[in-house]
């Protein structure tokens, strides 16, 4: 058993190996896509879409693999599937009360096509794979240049579209009433969050990407509700974790994928216990909410404390309607 | 001066389907009035077409003087279930401040006038030392002062509530209600509120618009507040008692 594990272990040379040209690469594809990451990861959890975020990366998946068997850039595969998917979901509207199943129902669809895709490139596994857990060490020049372009305009759209895009996530009603397009809007945060998707797939692949665009932004809104810090934080959060990760891959030769997504997983556990027991603390009347259900619970119903509202750990993955 | 709001043989109607017609009233200015009816008789629909999100299908509307139009800076909204709706995951005081800035594009722009007037509606509803909690940690009354200061930040002429009352208990009704008197008395201004039950609204009501039969009327509150009226609106037996300080109705 244990020869098998000979590879992961200390590696003395290190410090030589983050000097090499794939290593200066990694840290910079991976620096993009945390900056993308925490700027559009505020508003996924703010708007409590992270099921979106989740949905975008398993439609990619075909996008990759369609491209993998095609020869087309990886990138371009992912970014029109993740792109049109953005599309399909926001064509569903916020108020649809099934629109997490039709988001579900796509993302099984879009999966099971990417499953066919992979088939027929058989002969081509390691990219699939790279695809499922993301790749950060075979980054290219290529892909650093679409990141950079990426992340450039996702700035840009956001500075321009933040604030009423903030206002529609959290008054949709009001925001609507006062003049602001909320729907458009709404499809344009799900385009701009297909662009970070079809990065951060790339970098932790479909199966992690959960853990670099929703989770440094749901530790970081658990310490501060201020929307500018939330975004700091939230993306400084991601820069760490990117950067220790492959750090830590390259000192202990595991795959940085599973760094990048152990130290964000640390990091938000961390936060959370931290500030749960703060705010628990300083609730209203000192009682938590919990205890202010007016029915108790009784046998065979959940204990109140499972009805709290996900909000106070950062929505995630809970729309509380 | 003119009506607050002026209905001349409104049809309301949703996807070709009439909610009511024959709407024919006026609302004056620095009124309180109740919109009343059962479930389902077109109450949120008055409100959306005093926002301009739904177009009369027929007849003259006109809200402070003008066709109702979205984006109507001169009317401030609190909707229903405003709470449940909202992002509770941002200060009360950003909640405020984007009801003033949350339509301008762009970042930065926030100027020490805009501050003061967050600032201002705040402290109108009582509400100044709640400006750096989260709207999520606030009690359900809290959350409908907040809700009240980020419509009353763009210093509304009308401004229109939609249930203001649900989930909230007895004291808390009566916070907003008192909160209602004196914004009518300081301000001026003409306030609508949506409500099931008038019972905690009674005494500062000015009028009703009552959705019965299909048609919407406007009744002052003394003819509204009437057993046999309120007992064919809700189709249940209403009687009306008479108190030393104002007017209850009960069901019996």
């Amino acid at each position: 058993m244990l020869h098998m594990l000979a590879d992961v272990g200390y590696q003395p040379d290190w410090p030589a190996v983050l000097r090499v040209g794939f290593m200066r690469d990694a840290f910079i594809g991976g620096t993009l896509v945390a900056l993308a990451s925490g700027l559009i990861g505020y508003f996924v959890v703010i708007r409590r879409d992270a099921f979106a975020a989740h949905a975008l990366g398993h439609i990619g998946f075909p996008g990759a693999t369609l491209a993998v068997l095609t020869g087309i850039p990886v990138t371009l595969g992912l970014a029109l599937f993740c792109v049109g998917g953005a599309l399909a979901i926001g064509a569903l509207g916020k108020q649809a009360a099934s629109r997490e199943v039709s988001t579900g129902t796509i993302l099984s669809a879009a999966t099971g096509l990417g499953i066919l895709f992979a088939s027929l490139a058989s002969e081509n596994t390691g990219a699939v794979t790279s695809v499922l857990f993301g790749n950060l060490l075979a980054i290219s020049h290529s892909q650093i240049f679409t990141f950079t372009v990426f992340t450039a305009a996702l700035a840009i759209v956001l500075v321009i579209i933040g604030r009423p895009l903030l206002f529609a996530s959290v008054a949709p009603d009001v925001a609507e009433a006062k003049g602001v397009r909320v729907q458009p809007l709404g499809i344009a945060f799900l385009v701009l969050l297909a662009l970070a998707v079809t990065m951060a797939v790339q970098v932790v692949g479909t199966l992690l990407l959960f853990a670099l665009v929703v989770t440094p932004a749901a530790a970081a809104l658990a310490i501060t509700a201020r929307p500018a810090f939330v975004i700091a934080l939230g993306t400084g959060i991601g820069l760490v974790c990117v950067w220790l990760g492959l750090i830590m891959a390259v000192m202990f030769n595991l795959p940085p994928s599973f760094c990048i997504v152990t130290l964000a997983f640390l990091i938000w556990i961390v936060t959370l216990a931290t500030t749960g027991a703060q705010r628990r603390r300083v609730r209203p009347g000192g009682t938590p909410r919990a205890a202010a259900v007016v029915n108790p619970p009784s046998a065979g119903t959940l204990p109140a404390s499972h009805l709290e509202p996900a909000s106070s750990v950062g929505g995630i993955g809970q729309r509380g309607r | 001066m003119t009506d607050a709001i002026a209905l001349d043989d409104v049809t309301a109607a949703r996807g070709g389907t009439v909610i009511w017609s024959e709407g024919t009233f006026t609302i004056s200015t620095g009124t309180i009035v109740g919109v009343i009816g059962p479930n389902g008789s077109g109450k949120t629909t008055l409100l959306e077409m005093i926002l301009g999100l739904l177009l009369p299908a027929s007849g003259r509307f006109a809200v402070l003087g003008d066709a109702p139009h979205r984006g109507n800076a001169r009317v401030g909204y609190v909707p229903q279930n405003y709470a449940s709706e909202t992002g509770t995951g941002v200060r009360s005081r950003d909640l405020v401040t984007l009801g003033r800035t949350g339509t301008r594009w762009g970042v930065g722009g926030r100027s020490g006038e805009d501050r003061a007037a967050v600032d201002a509606a705040l402290a109108e509803v009582s509400a100044t030392d709640l400006a750096p909690r989260r709207v999520s940690q606030l009690s359900g009354g809290q959350q409908q002062r907040v809700a009240i200061a980020q419509a009353l930040v763009g210093d509304p002429d009308l401004l229109l509530l939609d249930e203001p009352f649900a989930n909230l208990d007895v004291h808390n009704q009566h916070e907003i209600v008192e909160l209602l008197r004196s914004l009518r008395e300081s301000r001026g201004v003409t306030i609508l509120v949506v409500a099931h039950d008038l019972n905690s609204l009674l005494s500062v009501l000015d009028g009703a618009v009552y959705l019965l039969d299909g048609h919407a009327h406007y009744g002052a509150i003394g003819d509204v507040v009437d057993s046999a009226l309120l007992s064919h609106l809700y189709d249940t037996p209403i009687k009306v008692v008479r108190t030393a300080q104002g007017d209850l109705f009960t069901r019996s």
